[in-house]
């Protein structure tokens, strides 16, 4: 692992009302390594994403990108910044009213005016790398979901970014597709020389191509280290994330306010009042 | 590519919008109402001008000549002094008259005026003396009321 | 209790709403700030004033044509008792051009276009979009909502012209060739007393306010809309109901500023 790292986290806490979503999140991912943060539906990964993204401002703590705080400098300089990232949406978000050709140009359209011959090379390049080359001509709706994800992915790596952010990649996705998804996150992280941050609850596909894993619950790491360190994670919680297991440290049950059979008991007695 | 489509509609569009403004302009409103603009200017004085206003048509035998552009006491004679604006192209001899009438039982009232005979023309800035003023409806009814309660005694 | 419990209520809601007067006076201010923005594209403000515009002309020129038909029929029948129907093309231009005109505009243009307006930014923000536009360095205020805002304020006017105009026509049509007033009497009348910076140009006015509140209530409605489906349709309903009544409110207060 190198020493040196892109993003770092420190003590990152975050509310939403009164409810904390995250509560002392220490992150460190070193540059050119495939890291996973895994956790439960609603534990707050999305959120992770936002604060490094910039797109949200951590109640406490800091987050570091590449040297800079990305809520704590102007909306230029985060434009900047984030030029340099890339971010795969769950819902894959590609713009409805566009062609495939135009979805995945237009990050650049917008920010490189470039003649027209070498845009379209730029454009299939990546498209070829994603395998939907043929597609170009599709619009988004054309689309099944593992290909717009792959178009999705294109789009998020035509500026060659530094940093790619993967919000939920695999879900809703046939086996066949989840498998090409992790193939390409893999091969274009090495060939770009980028840093990828997978946030996922897939936890068999997202080990099959990350160095380094954090498991987020509650708000904060229970535990860290590489696939086969965390397989032999002493934590409970860890263990039922992990294998699936439906009971365990977190209850199959949600918190009633009374036990069961009394309240069957009273509305019983309601029933019989009527 | 649709590009040219858009930006064709969106063309035809603009200028449809503009055209639409201009035949607005000048069948509907009464831009035209402005060639009076460079004309020159007549006052009349009153006694009773009625329900005359600033913009009421001036007319000669039925056609639009020139229009009110202002309507005033003379503070020392307590007439009402009309201004009007008159198609530069029209010269006025010195008896013409002015009378107000009203266009139909209930309709607007405009100024109409008869021109006389005399060689001499009124300037620019002079005064029609000949007046007849607004018929007054009220009065005449009420006089015609009166006059006919009384002879059906 | 209920009654006790309605005033606070009451007090809180009005205390909710400013703050959020507040956030869309801001999203208006940005929105057409954007316009100087690196990212604001006059093609995409082309696009926009098609699909606002060009789209809703059939609708406003069916719906201007019915609206000028039916105020010769009223008003035919109104002055035939008084026998002023000389005066007909007078009150068919004068209603249409401070009136009905601006008014049933913006009323038709928030519900074709207000409401489409709404359901696309909408969906954008469901599905993602916005957040990836601005992932990727793109101001979505600049690239989304600035050309939808400036096509709703050049566009209204122009629809609004196109009202008053066919609706004249519709009123002609009926005063006319149907009911046997005088044509050139229809035209005298209207034009002695139609003015054009007086009634034109005031009516115009009233449609460009117009459209800038119902295109400003539309995008922000779809801006800050719940991202999910059910979140987006209810914003749809909320932007017509919304810009619907603003018109009208603002209508009464521009008549009584403009026309004296």
């Amino acid at each position: 692992m190198a020493a040196e790292a892109l993003v770092e986290t420190q003590d990152l806490y975050f509310s939403r009302g009164r409810r904390a979503v995250l509560a002392g999140v220490d992150l460190r991912i070193p540059r050119r390594a495939i890291v996973s943060v895994m956790g439960a539906s609603g534990g707050g990964k999305t959120t992770l994403l936002n604060l490094i993204a910039g797109s949200l401002a951590p109640t406490r703590g800091r987050v570091m990108v590449a040297g800079q705080e990305p809520t704590k400098i102007n909306k230029n300089a985060l434009y900047q910044l984030r030029s340099r990232m890339g971010m795969l949406f769950q819902h894959s978000a590609l713009f409805t009213d566009l062609s495939v050709f135009e979805n995945v140009a237009f990050p650049l359209r917008r920010h490189f005016p470039l003649p027209d011959s070498i845009l379209r090379k730029l454009v299939l390049m990546k498209l070829e790398a994603v395998g939907l080359r043929g597609a170009a001509g599709l619009m988004p709706a054309e689309l099944s979901g593992g290909m717009a994800r792959r178009v999705a992915l294109a789009r998020t790596v035509i500026m060659d970014p530094q940093l790619i952010l993967y919000d939920e990649p695999f879900t809703g996705l046939d086996p066949i597709s989840i498998g090409i998804i992790a193939t390409l996150i893999k091969r274009l992280n090495a060939a770009l020389g980028a840093t990828s941050i997978i946030v996922s609850h897939d936890v068999h596909e997202t080990f099959s191509i990350a160095d380094y894993g954090y498991i987020l619950a509650g708000g904060r790491i229970i535990a860290e280290g590489t696939p086969q360190t965390l397989h032999d994670s002493p934590s409970e919680l860890a263990q039922q994330f992990l294998s699936g297991n439906p009971d365990g440290p977190v209850p199959f049950h949600y918190p009633a306010p009374c036990d069961y059979d009394r309240a069957l008991e009273s509305d019983a007695v309601a029933g019989e009042e009527r | 590519m649709e590009r040219r489509a858009v930006d064709w509609w969106v063309g035809l569009f603009v200028l449809l919008g503009i055209a639409a403004l201009v035949v607005l302009a000048t069948r509907v409103g009464n831009l035209s109402g402005f060639a009076f603009s460079n004309g020159y200017t007549l006052s009349a004085n009153f006694s009773n001008v009625g329900s005359l206003k600033v913009r009421s048509p001036v007319k000669i035998g039925g056609v639009s000549v020139g229009e009110v552009t202002q309507i005033r006491v003379d503070p020392k004679t307590f007439m009402a002094k009309v201004t009007m604006r008159i198609d530069p192209q029209l010269k006025l001899p010195v008896d013409t008259g002015a009378s107000i009438y009203t266009e139909g039982l209930l309709g607007e009232q405009f100024i109409a005026l008869q021109p006389g005979g005399l060689p001499q023309d009124l300037k620019p800035g002079g005064t029609i003396t000949m007046t007849q003023s607004a018929v007054n409806l009220d009065q005449l009814i009420g006089q015609m009321i009166f006059s006919k309660a009384s002879s059906g005694k | 209790m209920a009654v006790f419990d309605f005033i606070p209520n009451l007090g809180n809601r009005v205390l909710a709403t400013v703050p959020r007067l507040g956030t869309a006076t801001r999203f208006l201010m940005l929105g057409l700030a954007a316009i100087f923005s690196r990212h604001f594209s006059f093609r995409q403000l082309l696009r926009q004033v098609y699909g606002l515009g060009v789209l809703s002309l059939a609708l406003m020129i069916v719906a201007a044509f019915f609206t000028g038909m039916v105020l010769a029929f009223q008003g035919y029948y109104a002055l035939v008792r008084f026998g002023a129907t000389s005066a007909l093309g007078t009150l068919v231009a004068l209603s249409l051009l401070r009136e009905l005109g601006p008014v049933l505009t913006a009323l038709l243009f928030a519900g074709r276009a207000g409401s489409a307006l709404t359901a696309e930014i909408g969906s954008m923000k469901a599905t993602e979009q916005l957040s990836a536009m601005d992932m990727m360095a793109v101001n979505p205020l600049a690239w989304v909502v600035a050309p939808r805002l400036w096509a709703g304020i050049i566009v209204v006017p122009i629809l609004c012209v196109i009202f008053d105009l066919v609706g004249v026509w519709g009123g002609y049509l009926i005063a006319v060739p149907l009911l046997g007033v005088d044509g050139g009497t229809f035209w005298a009348q209207m034009q002695s007393n139609v003015t054009f910076s007086g009634d034109i140009m005031n009516g115009l006015f009233k449609a460009l306010c117009f459209g800038l509140v119902v295109t400003w209530i539309a995008a922000w409605q779809g801006y800050a809309a719940q991202p999910t489906a059910e979140g987006v349709g209810s914003a749809t309903t909320r932007s017509v109901v919304t810009a619907s009544l603003a018109v009208l409110g603002l209508d009464f207060i521009l008549t009584a500023l403009l026309f004296k």
